[in-house]
C-alpha cells in the first residue's frame, strides 16, 4: 500500500475545526494580554489619578536611566549568568557520573537529582532559608568547628545557592539524555589506544555532550533570570531581581505602567537571548552532522 | 562505560547532599516540639502538623490548589488533544506557527504572563474569580499536555490505523478504536505533569489570585515572607510527602526520566 492512498487528504476544514478552539483560547489569553501589557507600558502613571491612556516613552526612559532599576537588571543578569556557569560545572560531571553508574544505582540517583523538580520551589527555598539563616544550620556547623558565623541569608550568595539548587535538574536532564545516546565503546576505544582519561573526556565525551550543555544552559539562564520565589525569600527586602521588582511595582507601588515596562524588557531580553542561543545550537548541530 | 573513581564518587555524594539538604532539614524541623525553627533534639512532636490541619487559611488554599490543578489539567487536555491531532495529522499553512503559539507559555516568563493576565482581567473588570484563575492555569500547563500527546502521536505506528482503514473501518472507528487507545499514555502522562505544574505554580498565580482564591504555593510564600514558625515546615513536609508519592507513581507508570526530559 502506498503512502499516498493511506495519508488523510489535506483538507482545510478538519485541521481548522480541530485546532480552532485552542487557537482562539490562546489568542484571547496569551496574545491579547501581552498586547495590552505592551500598551500599558507606554501609558503614564499619576499617583493621584492612576493610569493615563496616553502614549509616552517616559517609563522606558525612567527604567533605563535610573540607578536603582539599572542596578537591579545588572544584578539579575550577573546572578543568572553565575548560576548558569555553576550549574554547568556541577551538572555536567554529575550527569557523566550518573551515566557511568550501574543498575540499580543509576536510576535511584537520577531520581534523587531530578525528583526535587516535583517539590514546590517555595518548599525548597524555605529549606534553604533555614539552612542559611543567622541561627541556621550552616552557621551552627561553623560554630561547632569554632568559626565565626557568617551572614549568608539575604545576600547574593544565598540567591545563587538557591538558584543552583532549583536549576541543577534542568542541566542534568539534557546532558544525561545526550550521554545516553553516546556509544560507550568509542570512549573505551580511545582509552585502549592509549589516551589518558582526561583526553578521552575532552576529545570524545565533551564534544558530544556540548549540545546538551548548550540547551541546558539556555533553560537555566532563562529560568534564573525571571525567577521570583528565590530572590523573594533569600534576597530579602533589599536585594531585588527583575521578578521581585515587577511584583513591587504592581502590588506595592501600584505603578502598573512602570511594572509593565520592566516585564516587557524581561520578555524581550529573554526572547533575544533565546533566539541568539538557538542559532548557536543549530550551527553546532549542523557542524556535528557534517 | 567507565567505572567511577573515588573522586567522582565523592563529588557525587556532595551533589546528593546538596540536593537533599533543604528538604531533609524541613522534614526534621517539622517534628520539633519548640516554638521556633529548631531541630527536634529534645523529642518529637506532631503539634505543628495538628496546627496545619486547624489552620483555616492553609486548608482552604490546599482545597483551592487541588480543585484548580484538577480543572486546569483536564481543560488543558481537552484543548490539547484536538490541537495535537491537527498538528500531526494534517498539512496546512501556519501549522508551525500554531505549534509555536501553543508551546509559547514555556518561553514567556510566568512573571510576564501574570502581569499580562492581571491587566486583562482588570480591564474586563473581572479579576479574582476562580474561573479565570482556572483559565490562566490551563494556558500555562497546556505545553506539557500538548508535548506528551504530540510525542505519542508521532511515535505511534501508523500501519495499525491504515490496516483498519483498508479493512473498511470508518474514520471515527479508526480514531476511537486505534488512535485514541494509543494516545492514552501520552494523555495520562501529560495530564499528570500538567496537574503537578499547576499545583506548584507560584510566580504567575501571585498576580492573579484574590484573597478568596489564594492557592497553596501563594499562601506559603506569603506566610514564609512574613512569619517563620515551624508550621511552615509542617506544611512543607506534607508537600514533600505528596511529591514523593507522586514521584514513585510517575516513575512506575512512565519512568520519571522519560517524562521529565526536556521539561522547561
Amino acid at each position: 500500500m502506498s503512502a499516498a492512498t493511506s495519508a488523510i487528504k489535506p483538507r482545510l476544514l478538519a485541521p481548522l475545526a480541530l485546532s480552532g478552539p485552542t487557537t482562539l483560547f490562546f489568542i484571547g489569553l496569551v496574545l491579547l494580554p501581552l498586547l495590552l501589557t505592551v500598551i500599558l507600558s507606554f501609558n503614564s502613571y499619576d499617583y493621584t489619578a492612576g493610569i493615563q491612556s496616553d502614549f509616552t516613552f517616559a517609563n522606558y526612559l525612567t527604567v533605563l536611566q535610573d540607578e536603582y532599576y539599572l542596578s537591579t537588571f545588572w544584578r539579575t543578569l550577573r546572578l543568572a549568568l553565575l548560576t548558569t556557569v555553576i550549574t554547568v560545572l556541577i551538572g555536567v560531571p554529575e550527569a557523566y557520573i550518573l551515566s557511568n553508574m550501574r543498575k540499580p544505582w543509576r536510576s535511584i540517583f537520577l531520581l534523587v537529582i531530578i525528583g526535587p523538580l516535583l517539590v514546590s520551589v517555595v518548599v525548597r527555598t524555605f529549606g534553604w532559608s533555614m539552612l542559611l539563616g543567622k541561627n541556621g544550620f550552616v552557621n551552627s556547623a561553623l560554630a561547632l568547628v569554632g568559626l565565626e558565623p557568617v551572614q549568608l541569608l539575604y545576600t547574593e550568595t544565598a540567591i545563587v545557592i538557591g538558584l543552583v539548587h532549583i536549576m541543577l535538574p534542568f542541566m542534568v536532564i539534557p546532558v544525561w539524555t545526550v550521554l545516553q545516546k553516546l556509544d560507550p565503546t568509542v570512549e573505551a576505544a580511545a582509552l585502549t589506544l592509549g589516551a589518558s582519561r582526561f583526553t578521552a573526556l575532552r576529545r570524545i565525551v565533551f564534544p558530544q555532550a556540548s549540545l546538551g550543555i548548550l540547551s541546558g544552559s539556555l533553560i537555566v539562564f532563562a529560568l534564573s533570570a525571571s525567577s521570583f520565589a528565590i530572590p523573594g525569600l533569600l534576597g530579602g527586602r533589599r536585594l531585588k531581581m527583575a521578578a521581585t521588582l515587577v511584583y513591587d511595582e504592581f502590588l506595592i507601588e501600584l505603578n502598573w505602567p512602570l511594572g509593565a515596562t520592566i516585564a516587557i524588557i524581561v520578555l524581550v531580553a529573554n526572547l533575544v537571548i533565546m533566539l541568539a542561543y538557538n542559532r548557536l545550537i543549530e550551527r553546532q548541530a549542523k557542524r556535528k552532522l557534517g | 562505560m567507565q567505572r567511577n573513581g573515588p573522586i567522582a564518587l565523592a563529588f557525587h555524594s556532595l551533589v546528593v547532599v546538596f540536593m537533599l539538604a533543604p528538604m531533609v532539614v524541613v522534614c526534621l524541623v517539622a517534628f520539633t516540639p519548640e516554638n521556633t525553627l529548631a531541630m527536634p533534639w529534645n523529642g518529637l512532636s506532631l503539634r505543628w502538623f495538628e496546627a496545619v490541619f486547624h489552620h483555616a487559611d492553609f486548608m482552604s488554599s490546599f482545597g483551592n490548589s487541588v480543585r484548580l490543578a484538577l480543572l486546569s489539567a483536564t481543560i488543558s487536555t481537552v484543548f490539547a488533544v484536538p490541537a495535537a491531532l491537527a498538528i500531526t495529522r494534517y498539512e496546512f499553512r501556519g501549522r508551525e506557527a500554531l505549534n509555536a503559539l501553543f508551546l509559547s507559555p514555556l518561553i514567556i516568563p510566568h512573571l510576564v504572563l501574570g502581569v499580562a493576565f492581571l491587566r486583562l482581567f482588570s480591564l474586563m473588570g473581572m479579576g479574582g474569580s476562580f474561573g479565570w484563575l482556572v483559565a490562566t492555569h490551563a494556558i500555562v500547563v497546556t505545553p506539557y499536555t500538548l508535548r506528551l500527546i504530540l510525542a505519542s502521536l508521532t511515535s505511534m505506528d501508523r500501519n495499525a490505523e491504515n490496516a483498519a482503514r483498508t479493512l473498511g473501518a470508518a474514520e471515527w472507528t479508526v480514531f476511537h478504536r486505534i488512535t485514541m487507545p494509543l494516545m492514552v499514555p501520552g494523555i495520562s502522562g501529560g495530564w499528570l505533569l500538567a496537574f503537578i505544574n499547576s499545583f506548584d505554580e507560584l510566580t504567575m498565580s501571585i498576580f492573579v489570585t484574590s484573597p478568596s482564591t489564594v492557592t497553596l504555593p501563594v499562601r506559603m510564600y506569603m506566610y514564609a515572607s512574613e512569619s517563620i514558625d515551624p508550621m511552615m515546615a509542617a506544611v512543607s513536609t506534607l508537600m514533600i510527602a505528596l511529591a514523593t508519592v507522586t514521584m514513585i507513581i510517575l516513575d512506575r507508570l512512565f519512568g520519571l526520566d522519560r517524562l521529565l526530559v526536556g521539561k522547561g
